[in-house]
């Protein structure tokens, strides 16, 4: 029983950190109806960002919460530029072209990441400084809850409710799910469609590089290459809650870190990649619209 | 002259005079160009899905994935009384790249099946799934090596046979376009709904087209077998699919012989390249390839050729002229 508890408790910290990038993924479809193969990598970026941050503070020196903050923010900042730059150089002068060409360009731009990502920060995995040393904070028998598990939920959680209230609640919130419904309508009443674009796209990226930081902290290792079976799962993830559903996002996130936990626990980790594809051509066989998605029959 | 005649000289002496070629080339090169040419196997098969029909798969890997293993594992472990002379190592090779294709074609259709009900980017990462798990369960796999890979594969394939199989890629595919089966396929391609009200048969022509292609993909692995004597399954993992895709972008989507020039320059450019690593030091190759594709698809979302074929750019010209 306990054993189970442990794994449901890891699998909901993995979740909550799927659950972020998958929020990325679900804005980006919403609103361009565009799979952003490259939403990993900028997690794999944020991730970098994060390291270097914390090496020139020194913060595994003294590790303090605010330590932990400032390198979140630098992260989440150069994320956040990074997918500005992509949507702005890479993805609009294809608005109006076929779907094809954009998801063409979209895993180019992924190569060009991890690529450019293994020239210029080399190709060996390195260590994530140590700015939140792992203490449990409840022991009972086998189980154990630690502050970095609390920290990946708590902070997972936090900046999910932010977003629940910016796109709920402002005005640019309200901008995108505008721009979402329709690009045309939005623009005849005035919302200027392509800085909403762009918005959406430094929000989903300063989500990801929180993801990134908060999988360094937890697996204190990032490489180049990191991003791609993590932003795959976190699709996954997108596409089992309802792809375009911020709800479902959420949900499919933590679905998905609790049953890749579980194989891992019960079952053989040699499969626990298989098991998002796996989940993914079930969901799309049986439920296509995924959980909360809503289905959308073609209009000729 | 009758045409099925025309079309198995052509095959013939094609064939034969790659095989010249290869011996005369250095083996650097010979070498290069046998790569090349499997390469272009697996660019024109992936063209069929990619550029003919309209649809996008990401998981040809997969597929070259079954293909090798199978045609190995064949060859190895029931056709070894046929090994030893050099007749037999041919009829040995043969017979396992036929039961490849037949393999392939059968994971083609478990996969194109269900898969193929999605549209664009959903049937890509549900192929590129798919591709993953072939790839997974090869590496649990024992027998045939896991992780480690499958070594000692008789290094059987020739020039030749390359030359021939890519060869009769190309005129068959040339041929299937003509049919009645290969207009179906471009009505889908154009508009899905419009030839499905005309009464095409959607499903059955998309999957009929992926089965073929994914065949065609199993006969390139097994030849890349025989060739290299030893394989991996990290050899066939998302990258290799990305690398065939790009052949098939850059080379112009339905394009026959732009995949085929695609796949030659490819393959010849990073050995081109290599001078360029002894400057900078760093591999900047993967680099380049990715920055041409975004750039490819900003400036030329066509592809080098468009849909146009080489030989009817060159009549054009001639017409042109006289």
């Amino acid at each position: 029983m306990e054993g189970f508890l442990q794994l449901l408790l890891n699998g909901t910290a993995l979740g909550s950190i799927y659950a972020l990038i998958a929020l990325g993924y679900t804005m980006v479809y919403g609103i361009l109806r565009l799979i952003n193969f490259a939403h990993g990598d900028i997690v794999m970026v944020g991730a970098y960002a994060g390291l270097f941050t914390a090496l020139a503070l020194h913060a595994s020196d003294h590790p303090t919460a605010g330590g932990f903050l400032v390198v979140m923010a630098a992260a989440m900042a150069a994320s956040a530029l990074l997918g500005y730059l992509i949507e702005r150089l890479a993805y609009r002068p294809l608005r109006n072209v076929s779907r094809l060409n954009l998801l063409i360009t979209a895993v180019g731009v992924s190569l060009f990441l991890e690529n450019l990502g293994q020239v210029v920060f080399g190709a060996t995995p390195r260590v994530f400084p140590d700015i939140m040393p792992n203490v449990a904070l409840f022991q009972s028998g086998e189980l154990s809850i630690t502050n970095q598990q609390v920290t990946v939920f708590g902070t997972s959680i936090f900046l999910m409710v932010v977003l629940e209230w910016i796109v709920q609640k402002t005005k640019l919130g309200r901008a995108m799910r505008a721009v979402s419904h329709s690009h045309e309508t939005a623009s005849l009443v005035g919302i200027p469609t392509d800085t909403i674009i762009s918005f959406t796209f430094v929000l989903g990226s300063a989500l990801a590089a929180a993801a990134g930081i908060l999988v360094g902290i937890s697996y204190p290792r990032v490489d180049p290459l990191m991003g791609v079976m993590i932003g795959i799962k976190a699709f996954v993830a997108a596409v089992l809650g309802g792809i375009g559903s911020i709800r479902g996002a959420v949900v499919g996130g933590f679905l998905m870190g609790i049953s890749e936990s579980m194989v891992v626990g019960y079952g053989s980790s040699t499969y626990r990649d298989a098991l998002a594809f796996a989940i993914l051509i079930l969901i799309l066989i049986f439920k296509p619209a995924g959980l909360f998605g809503k289905y959308q029959p073609e209009k000729v | 002259m009758n045409s099925n005649l025309k079309f198995f000289l052509t095959l013939l002496g094609v064939s034969a005079a790659a095989q010249g070629l290869a011996l005369v080339l250095p083996p650097y090169f010979s070498e290069l160009f046998t790569l090349a040419c499997i390469n272009a196997i697996l660019a024109v098969s992936l063209n069929l899905v990619n550029g003919l029909s309209g649809q996008f798969s990401l998981g040809h890997a997969g597929f070259m994935a079954v293909g090798a293993y199978v045609s190995a594992s064949v060859n190895v472990f029931l056709l070894f009384s046929l090994h030893g002379n050099p007749l037999g190592d041919q009829i040995a090779l043969v017979l396992s790249l036929l039961a490849a294709a037949l393999m392939s074609a059968g994971a083609g259709y478990l996969v194109g099946l269900p898969s193929l009900r999605l549209k664009g980017d959903y049937l890509a990462i549900v192929t590129l799934g798919f591709g993953e798990i072939i790839r997974v369960i090869i590496l649990n796999i024992q027998a045939v090596g896991g992780a480690r890979g499958f070594i000692g594969i008789p290094t059987t394939t020739t020039p030749f046979l390359v030359v021939f199989v890519l060869t009769l890629c190309v005129l068959l595919t040339h041929r299937f376009i003509m049919s009645s089966h290969g207009r179906a396929l471009l009505a889908v391609r154009e508009n899905e709904i419009a030839a499905e009200a005309m009464g095409v048969n959607t499903t059955y022509y998309k999957v009929q087209a992926f089965v073929v292609s994914a065949a065609a993909a199993g006969v390139a692995g097994g030849l890349f077998a025989h060739y290299l004597s030893y394989i991996n399954p990290s050899s066939f993992d998302f990258m290799k699919s990305v690398e065939i895709v790009i052949m098939v972008v850059l080379g112009g989507m339905g394009s026959v012989s732009g995949s085929i020039v695609a796949a030659f320059v490819l393959t010849f450019l990073p050995e081109a390249l290599r001078p360029l690593q002894d400057i900078t030091h760093v591999d900047l190759r993967m680099v380049i390839y990715s920055l041409a594709l975004i750039l490819m698809m900003l400036l030329r979302p066509k592809g080098m050729f468009g849909r146009r074929e080489l030989w009817e750019m060159l009549k054009l010209r001639r017409a042109q002229k006289g």
